[in-house]
């Protein structure tokens, strides 16, 4: 049987296993990249912006080249009702530098390009194959994968599992229980095509500049949040729902897209787009409390595979957490081979070293409460309606009645909502605990 | 299914803007049968696809041409052996744009 044999082979060509890719071709390893569409990204969609400082320790010089969309410099978060929109609305222009805080990117052309950075490291990419199974010796180690390839085999001391959010080769390395939905949100996407000058209009951006709006509220009752992003030529607009929800919703994703698009406060922002594209992915929500076993014998996980992706309510971030995780489970491995120690002792101490020192783990167990928190019934109901109300009394002038102060508002808001005070004491003891 | 009068387009149109390389083998199998006995029917309204459709006798038809390869129905499905889920063979199913 002809079956070829490398020092290491990574699964899946997202940012985590072409960072791990590229990681293990700089120390000089042989490594085989793998992925299942006929380009890296194919299968990929985000929202999204990447937080791209880790890129400066990964691949210096990366800004010059790297196919991004715009510069963030202006980023909201949104409350919506049916019929009130709040928000916070910060911009800074030290964002628009080369200082990037944020950009907007498609993941088919950055995907792309960044497997292409692996490859100029000395890394194989091998597109168009799925890897279909682990390999293991007689002892239990993992020793490569089978692809659906003929002669499809590919042998490895090491195998990093870089395969997505429905990592079915770390479920398999773990022998794990089956996932459960409580642990993941849906994605849905729209992308629309509007003219450069007209987004910059739209936005109130300078050219090359962009925008990103997150949002709670306006998911049509299911837990969740919305989200708009300006790239280049076209703008991302979408919900994240929550799919214990959804599926005990009577509403279908698409439908409830086409009514947080119609809501007042979005609508300014996203009617008249032509619609280039429709897509869904699921989103690993759950932190900390899903992740596998990160190393076996022979074998590490890595990105959303390992459930390392940071779905906090106003943060989402998982491609630099990916990049980042990708990347140390790539210098592990190579580390554990030049050792001649790939057992999972040598591989796991040496990769959760690597994550320890940054920000993957402290970032996911700082706010491991923060899922629950803003899905829960009180922020994604009550609160927002609350929080608009006062609002718009707070500024809404009832001439010939004088003015009301804040506490009457508020305590008289307070009332008509139906929350409880415990419960709302309750509830802003543990945001701050989880966000302060 | 049902296409709310906010959607501005019929939803085979939506699915027409998403480039799918369609595969001679299915990559997901429904046995219709085991769905007669499904309450939820979790996967009509989930599929971001609405590939699920109901049939009159209690069934559901499934077809798997224009799947985001999600994950999302065997997330949801609670009938063992209703749904048997795996990845299109290399190459082929959803391609998002790359401009
Ligand atoms: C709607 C949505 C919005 C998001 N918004 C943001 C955002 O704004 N900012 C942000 O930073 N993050 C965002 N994320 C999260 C982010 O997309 C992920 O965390 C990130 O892509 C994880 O990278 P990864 O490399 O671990 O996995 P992926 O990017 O999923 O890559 C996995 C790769 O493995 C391949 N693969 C899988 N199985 C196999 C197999 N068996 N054989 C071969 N290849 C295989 C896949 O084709 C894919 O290329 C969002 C996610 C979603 C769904
Ligand atoms: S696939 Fe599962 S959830 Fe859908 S109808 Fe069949 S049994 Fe029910
Ligand atoms: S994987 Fe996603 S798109 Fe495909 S059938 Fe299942 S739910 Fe629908």
């Amino acid at each position: 049987m002809s079956s070829e044999s490398f020092d290491a082979v990574v699964v899946g060509a997202g940012p985590a296993g072409s960072a791990a890719a590229l990681r293990l071709a700089r120390a000089g390893r042989s490594v085989c990249l793998l992925e299942r569409g006929p380009f890296p990204g194919a299968k990929n969609l985000f929202g999204g912006v990447i937080y791209p400082r880790i890129l400066d320790t990964i691949l210096p010089g990366w800004t010059g080249e790297a196919p991004i969309e715009r510069r963030v410099t202006r980023r909201a978060t949104m409350i919506l009702t049916d019929t009130q929109c709040l928000s916070v609305d910060f911009r800074s222009s030290s964002w628009g530098g080369e200082a990037y805080n944020g950009v907007t990117a498609l993941r088919p052309r950055f995907d792309s390009w960044l497997a292409g950075r692996a490859v100029a490291e000395g890394a194989v990419l091998l597109t168009s194959t799925t890897a279909t199974g682990l390999i293991r010796t007689a002892d239990g180690a993992v020793s490569g994968v089978r692809t659906d390839r003929p002669d499809g085999d590919l042998l490895a001391r090491v195998v990093v599992a870089c395969d997505g959010v429905n990592s079915f080769l770390a479920r398999e390395a773990n022998s794990a229980k089956p996932p459960s939905p409580e642990h993941y949100t849906l994605g849905v996407k729209e992308v629309l095509a509007f003219a450069p000058e007209e987004i910059e209009r739209r936005f109130a951006l300078a050219p090359g500049e962009g925008a990103d709006f997150e949002v709670l509220g306006g998911t049509g009752g299911v837990a969740g949040g919305g989200f708009v992003y300006t790239n280049s030529e076209t703008i991302s607009v979408g919900l994240v729902l929550s799919v214990r929800d959804l599926e005990s919703s009577s509403r279908r994703p698409e439908d409830l897209l086409a009514c947080f698009k119609a809501n007042p406060g979005i609508a300014p922002y996203v009617s008249g787009g032509e619609l280039v594209e429709y897509g869904a992915h699921l989103i690993p929500e759950a932190g900390i409390a899903m992740m596998p076993e990160l190393a076996g014998d022979g074998f590490l996980v890595a990105g959303d595979a390992a459930g390392m992706c940071l779905a906090a309510g106003i943060w989402l971030e998982g491609v630099n957490f990916a990049l980042s995780s990708g990347a140390a489970a790539g210098e592990a491995a190579a580390a554990a081979m030049a050792a001649g120690d790939v057992t999972k002792a040598g591989l796991k101490r040496r990769y959760t070293a690597l994550l320890e020192a940054g920000f993957v783990l402290a970032d996911l167990r700082r706010l491991r409460r923060a899922p629950e928190l803003v899905l829960g019934a009180r922020m994604q109901g009550a609160y927002p309606a609350l929080a608009c109300n006062i609002a718009e009394r707070m500024l809404t002038v009832t001439n010939p009645e004088p003015k009301a102060g804040l506490r009457s508002i508020a305590r008289a808001e307070l009332k008509r909502s139906g929350l409880r005070l415990r419960d709302a004491v309750r509830d802003a003891v543990s945001l701050v605990r989880t966000f302060g | 299914m049902t296409v709310s009068p906010l959607s501005a387009m019929a939803f085979e149109d939506r699915m027409a803007t998403t480039e799918f390389r369609v595969s001679g083998t299915p990559h997901i199998v429904v046995e219709g049968d085991s769905c007669r006995g499904c309450t939820t029917r979790a996967c009509v309204i989930a599929c971001p696809a609405g590939l699920f459709v109901p049939t009159f006798d209690g069934g559901i038809l499934f077809n798997y041409e224009q799947c985001f390869e999600c994950g999302t129905c065997y997330l949801v499905c609670n009938t063992a052996g209703a749904i048997s889920w795996s990845y299109p063979e290399g190459g082929s199913g959803v391609v998002f744009r790359r401009t």
